[in-house]
């Protein structure tokens, strides 16, 4: 009987037998739906990836104003379509977070971590048939890192000093070491064009597994496989379909009725009804992305290291998790940073609600009367509910909250970053160091937490130009305990992303930088025929 | 001659109309709060390509000179560049507004007959059984709000029945047929959202025309109680009820951006909203005017339709 199910297992996998065919004979040998559909499982795994198929995707963060220039890449659509047909030098690994060669094939540096050289795939053509060189890859990046530039990756690469080219070999000579730098140039801006973009940054030309066929911003996008892709272990399908669709029920109801393959951003209080859709599966992936509320540490009453500390005892995050996000998160511990991350510090104890020492620490901080806590629906999903969630887990140890709920509108520019205490979120960045110097060193672009500690600020340089990861390790715990005891910062969770796909979607890798596999969900997977 | 003046008058009315709104939009977008280039890079913007980005937007020089340069751009066809992607309005707008339009016309096609139809329907049966349950029908469909139609339609003929697509993106390679299908979930639930207004009209106003004398004539003449409707009375009653169904089409084309939204139709209410969010002014600016255009156009028509069809407003003592 099982050499039987066996062979027809072999038969779907390779499309000679339709899936339906085969549970229908499954049973008629008297195995069970479950124990078959499992035997199916295997034989596709073991058949590897299937090629061919037009894989659609219904996703929210498409705007009519997207452009194909990467430097305005902010929102999902472009992001995602991007990375059909554009490729980065280092892409940074699902699994443990290292950095992995794409077109660069492989970097070393100097001793001080000064001086790296990135030496550049070669046989590589870019869609107009022209050959990837070293220089495109040094005009790519210096776009992106002219101080001119209106590229959002200029947050990432600043100080990278001069860029060369040194026969195969691209050459950065930064002005501070960084042990970081290949790990920075994961950013999904850095998508190498010919001469760097500047001639023309936003024809969509570029290496990628697919080439740009149809682009109507806000519309949708499509891309067709590229016949001289210089590699076959992505780009399974024939062709790409990007959908905008900032509706989530719209989503919802396209990939109920098998019209999409994929969607992003289903919202965490739809998930349980989604998920029992017949032929549909949730995606949930633990992110860096976290949900925090931010104090201003130089603003009274929170310049008060008690008051900050009784706010952090008074919430409750293991409810946070549960009420707001409905379980599809993990808890946070006030710092940034998640085993999602290389060398995160896994021995920092948990903080807990304790409403008790919440009270101890308010009554000695001397402070009375409510305490303004702005949110808004854009801070992050769910933003307004769980700041009334604080206000009763905050009103248990004592601590009046006033919760004022702000128009989305004009939030991140009337709001976040100038009121002393909101509600937030951030995405999550490729190493630690780009999240502590992009937010809490104190001469960081977006110090939202107004965090001043010299001390603080030379652990994370020695930190980033240190090559030794054993003392880098316990440099980074130093700097989490100081943000977490000392800082503005009161993160509850790290949210997940929940992406849902159609059964007959494969090779699905997780993957915590970013949603949708890493916005490569449409290069990764393959679709199952049959 | 009278009445060629007549129209003409309104026509210059409707032009003098549009100035004073092009003028209104100016004004309300210079008011707005926000700066365009932050909401342009986002969260993410660094304070240097915000600097950047504003200086090269030429966000300096004063409202008065950009409405003027923004006015003559207009009067000349163009209608200027978007601020968040540098692309051609005109030539963006175009397929947009064309989608809107095909959207609306096939809405209207259906709604505007139907709506008569049951209206006169509706009078000839009035305050029977048939008359209630068109009245009774036409009003919950109105009175539902428009999204949770369009949700119950996805639900059933495209969730369940796989009848229909559950979203309606259209796009220049599709054919006549595919993009038909693609409508038809859109422009039943427009139907239903803009039925009960025509019909309901429709009804008062043949009704306050069926207490006349001359109604009775007919009857007594023997003609059948729909011929008198349709050949006596709705020619008599047909001023209301054009201004109602000229309403109606403006909130086709204006008024769609729930529905756009809903399923996901690449119209002119989705340009919009994408550019409200970015405030992408130049474009905002545009879209208000070609909606107030079409709202002003419409009125225009239905006022002329009204001024034809009534001898006593054809010939004013």
């Amino acid at each position: 009987m099982s050499s039987e199910l066996d062979f027809l297992s072999r038969h779907v996998a390779m499309g000679r037998l339709s899936r339906r065919d085969f549970l229908g004979r499954a049973a008629a040998l008297g195995v069970s739906a479950t124990v078959a559909n499992s035997l199916l499982a295997n034989a596709v795994r073991a058949q590897g990836p299937q090629k061919g198929g037009d894989l659609r995707m219904g996703l929210t963060g498409g705007e009519s104003t997207n452009s194909l220039d990467p430097a305005k890449w902010l929102t999902q659509v472009p992001q995602n379509f991007g990375s059909t047909w554009g490729e980065l030098l280092v892409l940074q690994s699902p699994e443990d977070g290292s950095p992995q060669p794409v077109l660069a094939e492989s970097w070393e540096a100097s001793d001080d971590a000064k001086e790296w050289r990135f030496k550049i795939r070669k046989g590589v053509t870019f869609h107009n048939g022209k050959e990837l060189t070293p220089e495109d890859v040094a005009q790519t990046i210096r776009r992106h890192s002219d101080e001119k530039t209106e590229s959002a990756a200029l947050g990432v690469l600043r100080g990278l000093g001069d860029i060369a080219v040194d026969g195969d070999n691209v050459v950065f000579k930064l002005e501070h070491g960084n042990a970081d730098l290949p790990l920075l140039l994961t950013d999904y801006h850095l998508v190498i064009q010919p001469n760097g973009g500047y001639d023309k940054p936003d024809e969509g030309i570029g290496t990628g597994p697919y080439k740009v066929e149809v682009n109507e911003p806000g519309v949708r996008h499509v891309s067709t496989k590229y016949d001289g892709y210089w590699r076959d272990d992505v780009g399974h399908v024939a062709s790409v379909e990007v959908i905008v669709m900032n509706d989530a029920t719209a989503r919802m109801a396209a990939l109920q009725s098998g019209q999409v393959h994929i969607i992003n951003r289903v919202e965490p209080r739809t998930v349980a009804l989604l998920s029992r859709a017949p032929g549909v599966h949730i995606e949930s992936t633990p992110s860096k992305g976290h949900y925090v509320f931010i104090m201003h540490c130089n603003t009274a009453p929170f310049d008060n290291h008690d008051l900050r500390m009784a706010l952090k005892l008074a919430i409750d995050r293991e409810q946070m998790v549960n009420q707001i996000l409905m379980g599809h998160a993990t808890i946070g511990n006030d710092f940034p940073i998640n085993e999602s991350y290389a060398l995160f510090p896994t021995d920092i104890e948990q903080r807990v609600y304790d409403p008790e020492k919440a009270k101890f620490h308010y009554q000695k901080s001397g402070h009375s009367g409510p305490i303004l806590l702005r949110t808004s629906d854009v801070a992050f999903p769910g933003a307004v509910d769980a700041a009334q969630l604080f206000q009763q887990q905050a009103a248990k140890a004592g601590i009046e909250l006033q919760v004022q709920r702000e128009p989305g509108d004009g939030y991140w520019t009337e709001v976040w970053n100038k009121q002393p205490f909101s509600a937030s979120y951030w995405g999550g960045r490729p190493t630690q160091d780009s999240m502590y110097s992009t937010a809490y060193i104190s001469g960081a672009d977006w110090n939202d937490t107004r965090f001043f500690d010299e001390g603080f600020d030379k652990i994370i340089l020695e930190a980033r130009a240190e090559l030794d990861q054993k003392r880098r390790a316990e440099l980074y715990r130093e700097a989490a305990l100081k943000v977490r005891d000392d800082g503005g910062l009161i993160l509850p969770m790290f949210n997940d992303f929940i992406d849902a796909r159609r059964e007959e979607v494969q090779g699905w890798v997780r993957d915590p930088n970013h949603e949708t596999s890493n916005l490569r969900a449409a290069t990764r997977v393959w679709l199952q025929q049959g | 001659m009278q009445i060629l003046k007549l129209i003409a008058q309104r026509i210059a009315l409707g032009i003098l109309l549009l100035f004073a709104v092009s003028v209104l939009i100016f004004a309300g977008t210079e008011i707005l709060p926000g700066d365009v280039a932050a909401s342009i890079l986002g969260q993410s913007a660094t304070p240097q390509a915000l600097e950047n980005l504003r200086r090269e937007l030429g966000l300096n020089e004063p409202a008065i000179v950009r409405y003027f340069t923004w006015l003559g751009g207009l009067l000349t066809g163009d209608l200027g560049t978007a601020l968040s992607n540098r692309m051609d309005i005109a030539t963006s707008i175009w397929p947009r507004l064309k989608n809107t339009l095909f959207l609306a016309f096939w809405a209207a096609v259906v709604s505007v007959p139907l709506a008569l139809i049951l209206g006169m329907l509706a009078v000839r049966y009035r305050n029977g059984w048939i008359d209630k349950t068109i009245s009774g029908f036409a009003l919950a469909s109105t009175s539902l709000p428009e999204f949770f139609i369009g949700y119950v339609l996805i639900f059933f003929f495209a969730v369940k029945l796989n009848w229909f697509p559950s979203f309606s993106t259209v796009h220049e390679a599709m054919s006549f047929g595919d993009r038909m299908k693609a409508i038809a979930l859109p422009a039943t639930a427009l139907t239903l959202v803009v039925l009960a207004h025509m019909m309901r009209m429709t009804r008062a106003a043949i009704l306050n025309v069926m207490q006349s004398a001359y109604i009775e004539t007919a009857e007594l003449k023997g003609l059948s109680q729909f011929d008198i409707i349709r050949r006596h009375a709705f020619p008599n009653a047909i001023a209301p009820i054009v201004n109602v169904v000229m309403l109606n089409l403006a909130f086709l084309v204006v008024g769609v951006v729930v529905i756009e939204v809903i399923f996901v139709y690449p119209g002119m209410g989705q340009y919009l909203v994408d550019h409200v969010t970015k405030r992408d002014v130049p474009v905002v600016q545009a879209v208000g005017l070609i909606f107030a255009a079409v709202y002003i156009t419409l009125n225009m028509i239905a006022d002329i339709a009204a001024i034809v069809s009534n001898p006593r407003l054809r010939h004013p003592r």
